[in-house]
């Protein structure tokens, strides 16, 4: 080995073995995610040092064995094979070695560099099982090493091994497993493949060779690949299958299967003691945790407990770090330009609406937080096998998986989630096709950005209904999701990959503090560093889309009229005080007017005697002469001179106000708008819900700030919600209802195409995931509104209506059957026929 | 008989696998082989899946993917 290559060492084994525990354990922060090239499997690697040497650890995805049925599995014998490591070390669970040590021969088979790490001891010991290591080691011909991980028990004794062994190549030759009967006919294919296969080509033969005779697809493909006599070779080994099939009436696979099981359970006797016959304890929790009755009422308080600690309690939290958070919006009003009396510097508007964009994100870490903490808590204790355990009959019924429940959950079953972990969680479901229904479903139930729009609309047009509009929307979107997943599978996920459901039920652990929190954190800055970036990407396009073209020369000389005069009056109001020069201009009045202001939030910001004290004190020492104004006392001129700023900081206002509608209503996005109401009127939107709609796409927050912009009004005193609801908006309850079922199928935000993007791996996938919400959305809000407006119901009469028939749907499509002929249909065998005529091509 | 008829509680011996695709290869992966012994522990509150046991290990699958095996009572 040369001294300045990096030297590879992979990590194998199979699920729940501890394989990532002692991957954290040697790479410890020196750790980098990827994904393998084409499948959505992370790629994990690391580096650390091993002897004075420069180690990197490639920690492969854990799979059962090495056939090519799974992404997992294909990526792990992609990587054994043609990426040679320079050592395996091969993990293995022993308190499960029967499992375990099926991988193992495996791996041995493929003429692989291994070491056997005999991880989880002590929940072996627990269980009575007593290994020899010395019996383990003899049997199977390579160093094995127990220890016991999460204690960190046994890694010094691990990472001397790999030295010794790097150092040193073995002299020993690994165990091969015996396949009695079908040893002459692997002898067979072995001359055969070494007489045609050169030196250049690196398959190790006698591997190829039971590959061959188990009919492997992948092993077809090499062949083809890198072989010239490809073909002889195929239809050789294909004969060779067909010849034992017929002579023993066994499929070659069964037999390998049972020969290396039967092999495993030799090592197995000899190697340990025979345990003491108890029921496991984790044996003991199945008996309550998946019990008939008590096991969904556990599951669904769970959830519930989920739910309540991330999204209730953790915006508790966020009553707390949202001073913090709104601290950086004071500092980016105090590094920007100050405002003018009516211009408002560009670069302060974008600075300003840049911040709130990316702080109304990070506002959820302590959610996230305490979600991610969950998740991993009970990722790591075993219990997501049981809950998808629990529930898969009734999701796979509409194309779903068990372990779409906590996706779902997640993402707001009920009322308030988020997708972005939702769909971020999804990466656990090993079925093809069931993932990308959770995924694509996903962003339609009820996150909490979607809550304050359904707060505003219920208070505003169902006060006498709160109870059931608040029940209709945070289950109507579980009743859009069902059928909606069932269809996607029926029709655009017809053809995706489905796998087998069967599934190991591993022991329960207790889960390690540091386990859960590196995961936790981990995630969060995933999240952190993909998220923001594009938050503050697109925000910044729609500021745009907001600003430009902004107003025409006329209105901008209209409202310039419009200062003058606010001037005028208060130099008139104050002629003859010290306080009339401030009149002069509107930059001479500004200093003044900010005061005012500064010193108003001042006041509100202070509580207590004391503090409206020392705020008072403050303001005096900075302004004596403007304090005066601001507090006039009994002084005549000074109480003229406030009574005229005040008058005159109001008509500011309402003059900002306007200029901003106007703005809006002339901007790209008013525009928009504009034009899409002939279209979306059959909905009964206007061109100001539009706006409020386009403008949500960044995040769906802005609904309700873009509405409120929107409704804003001159004199404003009275809640937006009163300002909706006022006659001359025309709005009325159909209209709220409509709009709320649009928001519940509204589209996902960035931050969840994003991560649906890196979950699906394609772009084409993110966009439909956009785009479907959207006309499925359009269609039910236009069927809705034109169906009850038709019928002239009410809107709470359409509400009943719509529910009814979202149930029904949902009752219809879970009855419908799926075509699961990717099961039932057994692959024919090639004959030797059309593997002649492939040859002859 | 087949695996998804074997009530809780009850154990039995592998004779065939019916599958050769995915579902077959999946099943030898986790172990599961003629001659092989096993005991069905507990059906899904639902009724499907259902769980088993071979050696130390405990597996679910569903019952649709428990008809490809097929069993004789232990």
């Amino acid at each position: 080995m040369s001294r300045n290559r990096t030297v590879r060492i992979a990590l194998a084994g199979q699920p729940n073995c501890g394989k990532s525990t002692l991957f954290n354990a040697l790479t410890g922060a020196n750790q980098r995610v990827a994904n393998w090239p084409g499948v959505t499997v992370d790629k994990l690697s690391g580096w650390t040092r091993i002897s004075d040497k420069k180690v990197e650890i490639i920690d492969l995805p854990g799979t059962y064995s090495l056939t090519s049925s799974s992404p997992e599995e294909r990526v792990t014998r992609g990587y054994l094979l043609h990426d040679k490591p320079d050592l395996v070390v091969n993990v293995v669970d022993a308190s499960n070695l029967r499992q375990g040590l099926s991988l193992t021969l495996q791996l041995l088979e493929m003429g692989l560099p291994l070491i056997v790490n005999l991880n989880m001891m002590d929940a072996a010991e627990k269980t009575g099982i007593k290994i020899t290591i010395s019996t383990l080691e003899r049997l199977l011909q390579v160093p094995v090493i127990p220890s016991t991980m999460h204690r960190s028990q046994g890694k010094q004794e691990l990472l001397h091994a790999i030295g010794d062994r790097l150092l040193e190549p073995p002299q020993q030759t690994p165990c091969k497993i015996d396949y009695g009967a079908m040893e002459s006919y692997l002898q067979e294919m072995e001359s055969r493949l070494a007489g045609h296969i050169t030196g250049s080509v690196s398959l190790p033969l006698r591997w190829a060779s039971v590959k061959l005779l188990e009919g492997d697809d992948q092993v077809r493909t090499q062949l083809r690949e890198t072989v010239d006599n490809a073909a002889y070779l195929i239809t050789f080994a294909n004969e060779l299958r067909y010849r034992y099939e017929e002579q023993h009436r066994y499929a070659p696979e069964l037999h390998t299967s049972k020969s290396r099981h039967q092999q495993v359970g030799r090592i197995v006797q000899m190697a340990t003691s025979r345990p003491v016959v108890k029921t496991a304890l984790s044996e003991k929790i199945d008996r309550v945790v998946c019990n008939r009755v008590a096991g969904p009422l556990i599951l669904l308080g769970i959830m519930y407990l989920l739910y309540y600690c991330s999204i209730v309690l953790g915006y508790k939290v966020t009553e707390y770090t949202w001073p913090l958070l709104a601290k950086l919006h004071h500092l980016a009003e105090t590094v920007t330009p100050a405002p003018g009396f009516l211009h408002i510097p560009l670069i302060r508007g974008y600075a300003l609406w840049l911040t709130d964009s990316v702080t109304a994100l990070l506002n959820y870490l302590p959610v996230f937080f305490i979600l991610f903490l969950l998740i991993a808590l009970l990722e790591d204790s075993g219990y997501m096998p049981r809950m998808a355990f629990i529930t898969d009959r009734l999701l796979h019924r509409f194309g779903l998986h068990g372990q779409s429940v906590l996706p779902m959950v997640l993402s707001g079953v009920y009322v308030g989630g988020c997708a972005v972990p939702g769909v971020m969680s999804c990466k656990g479901i090993p079925d093809e096709q069931s993932r990308m229904a959770t995924i694509l479903t996903l962003p339609l139930l009820n996150c909490q950005a979607k809550v304050p729009l359904y707060i505003l609309l219920v208070n505003a047009y169902f006060t006498q209904h709160k109870g059931f509009a608040m029940f209709f929307i945070s289950t109507i979107s579980l009743l859009l999701v069902l059928p909606v997943a069932k269809l996607l599978t029926l029709t655009l996920l017809k053809n995706k990959e489905t796998a087998p459901f069967v599934m190991e039920m591993p022991s329960y652990h207790l889960p390690t503090l540091r386990g859960v929190l590196g995961k936790a954190f981990e995630r969060i800055w995933q999240y952190l560093r993909k998220i923001t970036t594009i938050v503050a990407a697109v925000a910044s396009i729609i500021f745009v889309l907001l600003q430009f073209p902004g107003l025409s020369t006329e209105r901008q000389a209209h409202y310039a009229g419009e200062q003058q005069r606010l001037l005028d009056q208060y130099q008139k109001a104050t002629a003859g005080t010290v306080y009339q020069q401030y009149g002069n201009s509107d930059t001479a009045i500004m200093p003044l007017v900010l005061y005012q202001d500064a010193y108003k939030k001042a006041k509100q910001g202070a509580s207590g005697d004391t503090a409206t004290a020392a705020v008072n004190a403050r303001f005096q020492r900075e302004q004596p002469l403007f304090y005066t104004l601001v507090q006039p006392g009994e002084a005549p001129d000074a109480t003229r001179a406030n009574r005229a700023l005040r008058k005159l900081a109001h008509g500011r206002e309402l003059l900002l106000v306007e200029m901003r509608q106007e703005r809006l209503e002339g901007s790209l996005l008013g525009k928009a708008g504009k034009a899409l109401e002939p279209l979306s009127q059959w909905a009964g939107f206007d061109w100001r819900v539009n706006v409020a709609l386009l403008s949500s796409l960044a995040a769906k927050e802005n609904s309700v700030a873009t509405l409120g912009a929107l409704y804003e009004q001159t004199g404003g005193e009275a809640s937006l919600e009163d300002r909706i609801s006022g006659q001359n908006t025309g709005f009325t309850p159909l209209h709220a209802l409509t709009l709320m079922l649009f928001m519940v199928l509204y589209p996902p935000c960035i931050a969840t195409s994003v991560a649906v993007k890196v979950q699906t791996g394609s772009y084409r996938w993110m966009l439909l995931s956009i785009g479907y919400p959207i006309l499925l959305g359009f269609g039910v809000a236009a069927l809705v509104f034109s169906v009850a407006q038709a019928a002239e119901l009410t809107g709470l009469q359409a509400m009943y209506g719509f529910y009814a028939l979202a149930f029904a749907i949902t009752l219809a499509t879970g009855l419908l059957k799926k075509n699961s002929k990717t099961i039932i249909e057994p692959q024919p065998e090639q004959n030797l026929a059309t593997v002649c005529n492939e040859a002859g091509q | 008989m087949t695996l998804d008829q074997i009530q809780p509680g009850n154990d039995c011996r592998i004779i065939d696998l019916f599958s050769r695709d995915k579902l077959g290869k999946r099943l030898l992966s986790m172990g599961f082989f003629p001659g092989l012994e096993l005991r069905v522990v507990r059906n899904a509150p639902l009724n499907d899946p259902m769980e088993i046991e071979i050696g130390t290990s405990f597996l679910s699958l569903r019952r649709h993917e428990a008809r490809y095996i097929e069993v004789e009572p232990a």
